[in-house]
């Protein structure tokens, strides 16, 4: 469904963020891309989208397919109208705007008036909290009924791949597991293709079916999601417990990583 | 009733019809900064241009008004496009200061190229109203003053809706709250930026046409646009209705003051009331009555 191809980034034609980046996101699947902070996830998921440019950003080398049509290179709106939209990490609403007038505004790719209410009302189905909510602002939701608002909002647009940065960022685990739950389903129900960016790797690999790690802005590992899960390397980084069931010191850590790096 | 109430009451009565000709003038202002964040130190000189231009398709080539008017409109439509295409577009993301001197540079330019091309004399632009009073009871006021009125009003109720209701009005205001997500939303931020450019030209067009009618125009026509910051720093920078009741307020304020001090100082209150009682408001609630105020979750 959407394929990164060796793509290279390079902000204000300096800085060098992703040095070659090839992922694959299979059509109906649940894609979830891992790694520390500054790894170059979020910058991977602006590439995709177009939303490079507003910062100065550039996709110099490579080339990003969405069914098999290049994409990159286009402006952002072009790139929403062809099914693919991104959720921003930090629950980013509209906050002056009610939760209903948030929705409309996602659906701003659609022409059909008709067609925005049957999303607004598949979008309440999934989130019923915000049917509750609608008249209000979006800014005086709980985190968790803003992280509903954005995904459904993203949702407003009929997309065929959803790129989600964070979602767990910041919410309590009963809501997130809510949440992810609801992101399975939409999977099932609607064949929505997700790519999911997470720190949280424990639970990004029990919902994905195909993981990569990044790191330094490439990936460095990459694999079905519970094969990703049973990696000693993933077990040391990312989900933190070590071969012996317990925490590793932060020193033994940092060793180990040095070791690493000169491997690869 | 006593001759002193009376004339207080007249005092309000021009004041509120003076009031929503303001309104209509800042509602430019506001459309512009509620979109793009940007503050047009030129809305004056737009209603000036505006008025130059009605006035000079009137009398210099003979159109009929509601030609003159269409010109006046269009003329403004295709300068808000293309001001925003080629002078704020290439700003963006710049400091806001930048904008605010482009825009004080544009107000500069207007004032000088207005004369330049339809030369410097006061032009009138008579419209098609009585100049008779009419009398209500012991009160009157002047029939261009209620048309102005009239219009003012409709305008700021169809902006009003557009912006509360419709899909375009709501993707504006999604623009105004968060460019970088409504960007992500699809929505072509460049493309609402000029729309509210434009929608400032049409407003400034109407504006032009009825304060041209009652002031003649000129250069002179441009000191209008001051009176559009206290209004909008009394109302809330981007608020619809903050710029009516801001409008209201500075027409009442002007006109009592003008009608009680003036006779003692020999004129002049009319142009410092609406000052001194907007930095009055600056102190108090520098948001406005209507401005936005940031949402903080805590």
């Amino acid at each position: 469904m959407l394929n990164l191809n060796n793509i290279e980034v390079i902000y204000n034609n300096v800085v060098l963020v992703l040095r070659g980046v090839s992922l694959q996101v299979k059509e109906g699947s649940i894609t979830t891309l891992l790694g520390a902070n500054g790894a170059g996830k979020t910058t991977t998921l602006k590439a995709i989208s177009g939303l490079l440019r507003a910062e100065r950003g550039e996709v110099t080398k490579g080339s990003v397919e969405l069914a098999g049509q290049r994409i990159d290179g286009k402006p952002a709106h072009e790139i929403v109208n062809q099914g693919v939209v991104q959720v921003f990490e930090g629950r980013r609403v509209f906050d002056q705007l009610t939760v209903e007038e948030n929705l409309i505004a996602g659906a701003h790719t659609q022409r059909d008036m008709g067609k925005v209410r049957q999303r607004t009302e598949a979008v309440y189905s999934y989130f019923p909290r915000l049917r509750e909510r609608r008249s209000q602002l979006a800014g005086y939701l709980s985190g968790g009924e803003q992280q509903m608002l954005v995904i459904g909002r993203a949702l407003m647009s009929d997309p065929k791949v959803i790129l989600l940065d964070e979602p767990s960022l910041g919410l309590a685990p009963l809501v997130v597991e809510e949440i992810f739950g609801r992101l399975k389903r939409l999977q099932q129900e609607e064949r929505l293709t997700v790519l999911l960016v997470e720190q949280n790797a424990n639970l990004a690999l029990g919902l994905a079916d195909h993981g990569y790690v990044m790191e330094n802005g490439r990936i460095v590992l990459e694999g079905p999601a519970a094969s990703l899960r049973d990696n000693s390397d993933v077990k040391e980084f990312y989900l933190g417990i070590s071969e012996h069931g317990a925490r590793k010191s932060y020193r033994e850590v940092k060793h180990y990583r040095r070791r690493k790096r000169w491997l690869s | 009733m006593s001759d002193t109430l009376n004339f207080f009451f007249l005092l309000i009565g021009n004041g509120v019809l003076i009031g929503l000709m303001y309104a209509l003038i800042a509602l430019g202002f506001v459309l512009v900064y509620k979109a793009t964040d940007a503050i047009n130190f030129a809305q004056g000189e737009f209603v000036m241009i505006a008025a130059i231009v009605v006035s000079a398709a009137l009398q210099a080539y003979g159109a009929p008004l509601w030609l003159a008017i269409l010109i006046g409109l269009g003329g403004m439509i295709a300068f808000g496009f293309g001001l925003e295409r080629s002078v704020l577009r290439p700003l963006l993301g710049r400091p806001i200061v930048a904008v605010i001197m482009a825009t004080i540079g544009l107000a500069a330019i207007l004032r000088g190229v207005g004369p330049l091309a339809f030369g410097t004399g006061v032009r009138n632009l008579p419209l098609p109203i009585s100049e008779d009073p009419i009398f209500l009871g012991p009160f009157f006021l002047t029939p261009v003053q209620l048309v102005g009125a009239g219009v003012s009003l409709l305008f700021l109720a169809a902006f009003g809706w557009f912006f509360m209701k419709s899909r375009q009005g709501i993707a504006m205001r999604a623009v105004a709250n968060n460019q970088q997500v409504a960007m992500a939303m699809g929505i072509h931020v460049e493309r609402y930026f000029a729309l509210a450019w434009a929608m400032a030209g049409v407003v400034s067009a109407l504006g032009g046409v009825i304060w041209g009618s009652m002031l003649g125009v000129d250069v002179q026509l441009a000191l209008v646009g001051l009176k559009v910051f206290p209004v909008v720093i009394l109302g809330g920078l981007d608020s619809i209705v903050g710029a009516i009741v801001g409008g209201l307020i500075v027409g009442i304020v002007e006109n009592v003051a003008a009608g009680y001090i003036d006779p003692y100082v020999g004129g002049g209150t009319k142009d410092f009331a609406p000052y001194a009682l907007m930095i009055l408001a600056l102190m108090i609630r520098p948001y406005g009555i209507f401005g936005k105020r940031t949402i903080e979750r805590v």
